[in-house]
């Protein structure tokens, strides 16, 4: 089970509203690299990941991804809070606010709506951990062209931390995938059948 | 009282990191025994200043912590307040 803690794993403060910033930065929140697939994605592979180091990484990460979420979702929130009907038809945003008005909604920068097909948990061990090291690295790559975007400090500050995170995330996964693979005994061994100790 | 508030949040934020932090790494570093260390005085550190946090400001969690008379969990600000840096949980209660 979870339990919700009342703070946001890092401030978000954000002082003027700016919904063009939102339009992108909520491909974070609903997009294929953002932090919703990122959660899921690792909180659905752990059920059949190998080793205990894995098991909980997948576990933690899956956990930490769902305050960056938050952390995104508030973002997005205090951009657009005080944006006048004015700035966000300028900033592009008019499409988005006849469905959602200034509510949070996941989707991605370009507008699609949020699918698992962003995502994929394979039931074996080696493809899922290769798969996280991607989208971590993804993830990594999203956040520094939104910091290309940004030149608010308010904004910029907390899209620093999140792409920090990416960075050890990437650095944990290759870590259980060193120790999936030598537990599995077949190093760089890409095409594996299942073995018995996985049941 | 409000700056106190932000300055107790910045301090049990930046412990609450180091915990996380420390159990990412020790998830695949299970026998690093001076990173365990680290962790341990963390989280010990982190409870005290919780505690002290939920004693000014109402409760964190609606599990863990107790709460004074009317039911303080619904109060404002939550988390993605641009108050809630600055205000005491509850005053919009």
């Amino acid at each position: 089970m979870w339990i919700y803690e009342k703070k946001l794993e890092y401030p978000v403060k954000i002082k003027n509203p700016n919904p063009k910033m939102a339009k992108v930065i909520i491909t974070q929140y609903g997009g294929p690299d953002g932090e919703l697939a990122a959660s899921l994605r690792y909180l659905s592979q752990r059920f059949s990941m190998v080793t205990p180091e894995a098991r909980a990484t997948l576990n933690d990460i899956g956990t930490e991804e769902l305050a960056h979420l938050e952390m995104i979702g508030t973002m997005v929130y205090q951009l657009v809070k005080g944006a006048s009907i004015e700035d966000i038809k300028a900033a592009g945003l008019d499409p988005y606010y006849a469905d959602h008005d200034r509510g949070v909604y996941p989707i991605s920068a370009a507008g699609n709506p949020f699918t698992a097909a962003y995502i994929q948990s394979k039931g074996n061990p080696v493809v899922d951990l290769y798969e996280n090291m991607a989208a971590e690295q993804k993830a990594r790559a999203t956040y520094e062209w939104l910091l290309d975007l940004a030149d608010d400090p308010d904004v910029i500050d907390p899209l620093r931390f999140l792409r920090e995170r990416e960075v050890v995330h990437f650095q944990r996964f290759g870590e259980a995938l060193r120790i999936v693979q030598d537990y599995l005994d077949s190093r760089r061994q890409f095409a594996i059948s299942k073995p018995d100790e996985m049941e | 009282m409000d700056i106190r508030r932000e300055e107790l949040l910045k301090q049990l934020s930046a412990l609450d990191f180091v915990v996380i932090e420390l159990n990412l790494y020790l998830n695949t570093h299970p026998r690093d025994r001076n990173a365990l260390m680290k962790y341990n005085t963390a989280v010990e550190q982190a409870k005290m200043l919780r505690m002290e946090y939920e004693r000014h400001y109402g409760p964190l969690t609606a599990y863990y912590s107790t709460s004074g008379y009317p039911w303080q969990w619904i109060c404002n600000p939550w988390p993605w307040h641009y108050s809630f840096n600055f205000r005491l949980a509850g005053e919009e209660c």
